[in-house]
């Protein structure tokens, strides 16, 4: 299976151009409005490109210049949304079942492999149950059988965890990592712990274009662009390496180790939780000063950040300091904190 | 509606104009009643020429409303999943009958299906006379009927949205599939109560019946006409079969309320 996606939709400001290689899953990232849905529906038939091409193995599923378009149901596409849209009319295992009856199953056979999938995910007991006697996570889990049972040879995934409680997510995240093994996969999310999880390669997209792609270790730990670094959680620092670090725009110099030769383009990256914040200078590791900007409460923690760099303290320590918004502080961190490579 | 203990916020006045409301739809009904002569009822219900009424009453009501189904869903389907140029205006007209006077329509269909209309001509050269036959009593029936099927089903369907259907086909269901296995068994509840109320319009059907299809007894006379009819030479029997069709039609709202509240749907939607 190879899939091969180049398309433009105009209307959405949406231009993207990605591939899938056999048995790879691509995580998507981006925020709201991004157009990761427009990629998913593009490639599911549900919305048409103004112009492009889209090719899964030797099937056309749209051309714009050939005129082409396969319709929804002749794609090998399975498309599982942020809802588990069960059919509410049918038993759990009828719409298990409902993909290979609807390829042409005897009604034995697409029992028996419904039965299978529900089984593959812990669910064949719901068997007999209605949707609306499931739990949501009961649910998800079973729209995963659903989308398996049909077979596809593209499987899409639209942020499947998010209309989740936070507590179920973990198993159904569990669950799509031992099935998802083997199988072409595009997995739309603004979660990075999905990518982490279950992704080989990610994509990152603002504003319906790619900005950064490559492995998911690679983009996500080592981000090159602001963007990916906000969605990743790490502060980025970019500048030229230096003979002891890395020296920035402002022509200040943050220490850090690194194989990248001197002189050369590098980013930096550090986790807002190795940052301290203090009202005076520190008198030894990485210094930069700041004014604040906002403090975002995220859990136990305080994000305190400034236009260069952001960190996680104590709720306790932010009020002890007086963090407002336009107080003049400074950032520091070890130097071991942070990865140095080329931007 | 609301729990006995939360917050109405009627006001006093407004329910008094509501019990007033109330009565003027239910005092006739009462006065009717109370003028049914309960000694001869079976009598006069069982009566040659009212069985005969009833009986090609409720076959006519039935075919009409078959013939509603199997024109209005496509119809109701187009409407609410296609957008093309003047749908709008063709929804309005296919609505028509609902506000136009019967007699109105019994003249537009003679002017269709007569001998002299714009069908008919050819019908007639074909050996087909319909007008003033059983069968133009199903056509006018059914020509008042279609829009309270096509109106409840389109409704329907706009509210149970296409989010499934696009499921079912990224499942590999084709068109044909997705609608027999996924879109009629959504809106089925509002299929039967689009029925069930097309039913009863054909039921109580009466002007566009006497200007298309005559009143000939056993032919064309169904219960409304033989009803009109009788309320001439025998009140009695007039109030008599007025309560049969009153009692059909509680039944058949029954069964429209019941079939609007199934339970599956109401968790999904």
């Amino acid at each position: 299976m190879t899939f091969a996606f180049d398309a433009r939709l105009a209307g959405r400001g949406f231009a993207v151009a990605l591939s899938v290689a056999p048995g790879e899953t691509v995580a998507v990232l981006g925020p709201n409005g991004a157009g990761k849905s427009t990629l998913l529906g593009l490639t599911a038939g549900l919305l048409r490109a103004d112009q492009g091409r889209a090719v899964l193995d030797d099937t056309v599923l749209f051309d714009t210049d050939g005129g082409a378009f396969t319709p929804p149901h002749q794609r090998g596409v399975s498309l599982l949304a942020q809802e588990p849209l069960l059919f509410p009319h049918l038993t759990v295992e009828e719409n298990v079942a409902f993909g290979p009856r609807s390829a042409g199953a005897s009604r034995q056979s697409a029992r028996s492999t419904a039965r299978h999938w529900l089984a593959e995910v812990e669910a064949l007991e719901l068997a007999d149950r209605r949707p609306a006697q499931l739990s949501g996570g009961q649910a998800q889990r079973i729209a995963v059988a659903r989308a398996l049972a049909s077979d596809p040879r593209l499987l899409l995934l639209d942020e499947p965890m998010a209309a989740l409680d936070v507590s179920v997510a973990p198993a159904l995240r569990r669950m799509l990592r031992r099935v998802l093994v083997g199988r072409s996969v595009v997995i739309v999310t603004h979660d990075i712990l999905d990518a982490f999880t279950l992704a080989d390669r990610v994509v990152v997209l603002d504003a319906g274009r790619i900005v950064e792609q490559g492995p998911t270790r690679e983009v996500l730990e080592r981000p090159r662009n602001a963007f990916t670094a906000g969605l990743a959680a790490l502060n980025l620092l970019v500048g030229v390496r230096s003979e002891r670090g890395i020296r920035l725009a402002d022509g200040s110099e943050i220490f850090g180790a690194s194989t990248l030769q001197a002189g050369s383009p590098a980013a930096a990256a550090v986790r807002p939780s190795a940052v301290r914040v203090s009202p005076d200078e520190p008198v030894s590791g990485n210094r930069i000063r700041g004014e604040v900007l906002d403090l975002e409460p995220r859990g136990d923690l305080v994000r305190v950040r400034s236009a260069l760099i952001s960190a996680d303290v104590a709720p306790a320590l932010a009020a002890d300091l007086d963090l407002v918004p336009g107080a003049a502080v400074w950032f520091g961190f070890d130097a071991a904190e942070l990865a140095i490579y080329a931007a | 509606m609301s729990p006995a203990t939360g917050y109405a916020g009627v006001p006093r006045w407004v329910a008094a104009i509501a019990v007033v409301g109330a009565l003027f739809v239910l005092l006739p009904l009462a006065a009717m009643v109370m003028r049914v002569n309960w000694g001869g009822f079976v009598g006069l219900v069982t009566s040659e020429s009212s069985v005969s009424a009833l009986l090609l009453s409720l076959r006519t009501s039935l075919a009409a409303t078959v013939l509603c189904i199997v024109l209005g869903v496509p119809m109701a389907l187009v409407l609410a999943r296609s957008t093309f140029r003047g749908q709008k205006v063709l929804r309005s007209l296919v609505l028509l009958p609902l506000v136009l006077p019967p007699v109105v329509g019994g003249i537009a269909l003679l002017y269709t299906f007569g001998r002299r209309g714009l069908i008919g001509q050819s019908l007639d050269a074909l050996g087909i006379s319909i007008a003033f036959s059983t069968t133009a009593v199903i056509l006018a029936q059914t020509f008042v009927a279609l829009p309270f099927l096509v109106l409840s089903l389109e409704g329907a369907l706009r509210t149970v949205g296409t989010r499934y259907e696009a499921v079912g086909a990224t499942l590999g269901a084709g068109p044909t599939t997705v609608l027999r296995r996924i879109t009629l068994p959504l809106v089925l509840p509002a299929l039967v109560s689009g029925s069930v109320l097309s039913f009863a319009r054909a039921l109580g059907e009466f002007g566009a019946t006497l200007t298309f299809a005559g009143s000939l007894q056993g032919t064309t006379r169904t219960l409304p006409l033989e009803i009109y009819l009788q309320r001439e030479t025998s009140p009695d029997t007039a109030v008599a079969l007025s309560l049969v069709l009153v009692v059909v039609a509680v039944v058949v709202v029954g069964i429209a309320h019941q079939a609007g509240s199934t339970k599956y749907l109401r968790g999904a939607l």
